[in-house]
């Protein structure tokens, strides 16, 4: 009965040992603890148990020392957890910058995943061993929320801004993907699995994908399909910005501030447009929010993070 | 101990008035807490019957008792019911109601007519969530997260929503009448440091009711707003922010955490104190540390929110908060080990309870340190661990809490004992069963299975499968205080006024206490459970 049940995850990320000595601490602190309080009331119930039925207990309000001691003591073991914490959690905030870029778009109730190839999956994700792998992730309607057990690694999916995980997984094989984030009727069912490969086979299942072309070529087509390239031309006279070699810089905005050009920023570019205007540009770019679908998006900044400084006319 | 039988007063607070007027036209507070009894008893079943069902789901990884919206409608009901009509009001409307007055040498709460009302307001409230239930359910788990709440739920959210918002007053009105009677209406020479921790737990309690409440109260409003008006304040698509709704939400909610917590460890403080006859140890400490928890509260919401998105910085903030939060619980817990020391502890049924209470608060509180420690919250929030973390807090403290003070009051409520044995058997089966139900679910939390699954992997079958036989246990040991308090209230022995020979002022009136409570106005001139002055006996 037991032999197929497991009660420790796999570990299987980079992060996953990082998370799992935490935790190990924890359950150690909660042991001892529990252990140590647990005994103390067992032990005095039974030895100051009251022997008469007038019996009174001694006289003693308390004691500044023990109170400072039981206050100070943990305060410094809390705060040793929270440092430690925080960097695990700066550690899983900070993608490397030679991560495998995908992404992700949640719907009720599936996973779709787009690899810069071009490459499309549904419910399953395949990443090679030993790669760094970075997630952008989007929702189409409500909060979803990519959790993988083995990796030790969860986050929320929300319609309309990017959210990111990252993870570098150690071994091959086949990992749950959950949805973490209730998300109505089939919730339980938006699962999937993240398979593990070793980088040639990767490579030889990326090159059988039948991909239609890449992900920037896509977002070539869809920004030529849309007539994007009347304003955004590769010469400064256009109506709106030069796009090439745009993507990373931060530009200075109409009315003050500025803004780092990143995925959220030309999402917003393209379904709010209005929203933060480039210095210099007037907001005559109509919304294409509900015209562009979030598959589409992520086509267009792929192509838009594809153009070059040298591009330029 | 008198030898002689003892009888019932011949005049008190059940036999002044019969009939139906005399209950819902009441004014006395022990009346309108035994109306809430009544109440949340019916409340606290109907939860319980949603987790049974629940529980035997998921006996099996298959999603093959009840349809996934059946099931969705299952948890989210379980929730709703029990944070809102149960355990938020549970020990507050119905031990503080009938024990505030009571214990500060009062007639009655400073407003007996809002009291009233209040009880009213919460059957309302009650009421149209029980037809939300009725007419289509409500699918989108306690908590509402937009944008699915105000998008794509199908439900009966309007009036379920209502329902909440009704009740929400009721909750506003009681902290405000107790805050109020604690002010102004203390017998002479009971100063603010001779009061039980009881009542200074309840204060703290009742501040997070009237500041937190109407944050939910308009929170609410704005989802039934977005789905009757369709504003898109909670809809990316026309510039709304569906994480915003959370910061809302939480800001209540987890202070609401406390408005359950609080008050049970109020009565930990007075069951601790009167079993081991003697002073808690450290009293201003554990005074301080519930208006330490109220405060600290109010600023930790974010840890809810981890992993929805929020920036770094903000998610190192409120880890550090919550991390500071868990102090002041630690405090109490410490004062009150250190407080059976050199006791006279006797092993009747409430100090069970206490002993209870101690170690699952305990388990409780420590496995919060893994959720306030940001980089493994990431692993285990929405998963079984956050799910047995705050049944741990809420089942096992704010539950064996509020029956552990039943039984120690239910004398003064009732004149009679109940059946030390039956109770004695019922304490160890909740306890056993709690602990089945809920401890594997640790397991299952770090092994990642997410919380809200109608269905699920067989690798984590055999764990659910002990967690549903605990939860069965659980449900007998419900029923049992069910029986025997029932049955006491007929045949049970009559005691005196102070049968337990407990130190506070509702311990120097009858049993049952007449109508104004006191037959004269009490004087203090002594502090809380100040034994050896207060009780004859010999100190051990």
């Amino acid at each position: 009965m037991w032999s197929g049940t497991p009660l420790f995850p796999v570990s299987a990320s980079t992060m996953a040992p990082r998370v799992d000595a935490l935790y190990f601490f924890l359950v150690g602190l909660t042991a001892f603890f529990s252990l140590l309080i647990g005994s103390l009331i067992v032990y005095y119930a039974v030895r100051f148990r009251r022997r008469a039925p007038d019996a009174i207990g001694a006289r003693i309000e308390g004691g500044a020392v023990l109170e400072i001691t039981w206050t100070v003591v943990p305060l410094v073991i809390v705060m040793g957890i929270f440092v430690w914490g925080a960097s695990v959690f700066f550690a899983m905030s900070r993608p490397p910058d030679d991560a495998l870029n995908v992404y992700v778009v949640g719907k009720q109730w599936m996973w779709k995943f787009q690899h810069l190839s071009g490459v499309r999956e549904i419910n399953e994700l395949h990443v090679p061993v030993g790669r760094p792998v970075k997630l952008v992730m989007t929702s189409e309607d409500v909060i979803h929320d990519v959790f993988v057990p083995g990796f030790r690694v969860k986050a929320d999916v929300i319609p309309g801004r990017y959210t990111q995980i990252w993870f570098e997984p150690t071994r091959t094989g086949r990992y749950h993907l959950f949805c973490a984030e209730y998300c109505g009727t089939r919730h339980s069912g938006m699962v999937g699995e993240v398979i593990v490969m070793e980088p040639d086979e990767f490579q030889a299942w990326v090159a059988g994908g039948r991909a239609e072309g890449s992900l920037a070529s896509e977002g070539a087509k869809l920004f030529r399909d849309l007539a994007c390239n009347t304003c955004h031309r590769p010469v400064a006279q256009g109506r709106g910005p030069v796009l090439e070699g745009l993507f990373g810089r931060t530009v200075t905005l109409e009315g003050g501030g500025t803004a780092v050009v990143d995925e959220a920023y030309i999402r917003e570019a393209i379904v709010d447009p209005g929203a933060r205007v480039a210095q210099g540009f007037r907001p005559v770019m109509p919304t294409y929010q509900g015209i562009v679908t979030e598959d589409g998006l992520l086509q267009l900044i792929e192509y838009v993070k594809s153009l070059r400084d040298e591009d330029r006319r | 101990m008198p030898s002689h039988p003892v009888l019932l007063p011949p005049r008190h607070y059940l036999n002044d008035g019969f009939g139906v007027k005399s209950w819902l036209l009441t004014r006395d507070h022990k009346r309108i807490a035994l109306l809430y009894l009544a109440a949340v008893t019916v409340f606290f079943f109907i939860g319980g019957a949603f987790a049974v069902l629940i529980r035997l789901e998921l006996a099996t990884p298959a999603g093959d008792l009840v349809t996934d919206d059946t099931y969705n409608k299952l948890f989210t009901m379980h929730g709703v019911m029990l944070v809102f009509f149960f355990l938020i009001p549970g020990i507050p409307a119905v031990l503080g109601n009938f024990l505030v007055p009571l214990m500060i040498g009062a007639k009655d709460l400073a407003f007996p007519k809002i009291n009233l009302a209040s009880w009213y307001i919460f059957v309302i409230g009650g009421t149209f969530t029980m037809y939300a239930v009725v007419t289509g359910g409500l699918d989108t788990g306690w908590t509402f997260y937009t944008p699915f709440s105000t998008m794509s739920s199908t439900s009966a959210v309007v009036p379920a929503a209502i329902g909440i918002f009704i009740t929400g007053f009721s909750s506003i009105l009681t902290g405000l009448n107790f805050i109020v009677t604690i002010h102004r209406m203390r017998a002479p020479g009971l100063t603010w440091f001779r009061l039980p921790l009881f009542i200074w737990s309840h204060y703290a309690a009742s501040l997070i009711m009237v500041l937190g409440t109407p944050v939910v109260a308009v929170t609410i409003v704005l989802v039934a707003a977005d789905r009757i008006f369709s504003f898109g304040i909670f809809d990316p698509n026309r510039g709304g922010d569906p994480v915003l709704f959370q910061h809302l939400f939480w800001f209540y909610s987890h202070p609401a955490v406390y408005i359950m917590i609080l008050p049970a460890m109020g009565v930990i403080s007075e069951l601790v104190a009167a079993f081991c006859r003697k002073q808690i140890f450290g009293y201003t400490f554990v005074a301080f540390a519930s208006l330490g928890i109220a405060v600290l509260g109010f600023l930790v919401w974010g840890h809810h929110m981890f992993v929805a998105g929020q920036s770094v910085y903000a998610a190192l903030i409120f880890s550090f908060l919550s991390f500071l939060v868990a102090i002041p619980s630690a405090v109490k817990v410490f004062n009150w080990t250190a407080t059976m020391y050199k006791g006279s502890i006797s092993w009747d049924t409430p100090m069970l309870y206490a002993i209870g209470f101690i170690g699952l608060f305990t388990v409780g509180g420590l496995t919060g340190l893994f959720l306030a420690a940001v980089g493994l919250d990431v692993h285990v929030t929405d998963t079984y661990f956050i799910v047995a973390h705050f049944h741990y807090i809420m089942v096992g403290g704010t539950i064996m809490a509020y029956l552990g003070g039943l039984h120690y009051w239910w004398p003064k409520i009732s004149g009679r004992m109940y059946n030390e044995l039956a109770a004695k058997v019922g304490a160890v089966i909740i306890f056993f069963g709690f602990n089945l139900t809920f401890f594997p679910q640790f397991i299952l939390g770090y092994l990642g299975m997410p919380r809200r699954y109608h269905a699920y992997p067989p690798e984590f079958q055999v764990l659910n499968v002990l967690s549903s036989a605990g939860a069965s246990i659980l449900g007998v040991g419900y029923l049992i205080p069910m029986v025997y308090l029932a049955w006491s209230l007929r045949y049970g022995k009559i005691v005196g006024a102070n049968p337990w020979g407990a130190v506070g002022l509702e311990w120097t009136t009858t049993s049952p206490p007449p109508t104004e409570n006191f037959a004269e106005a009490p004087v203090v001139t002594w502090d809380a459970y100040d034994y050896p002055t207060q009780v004859e006996g010999h100190v051990v």
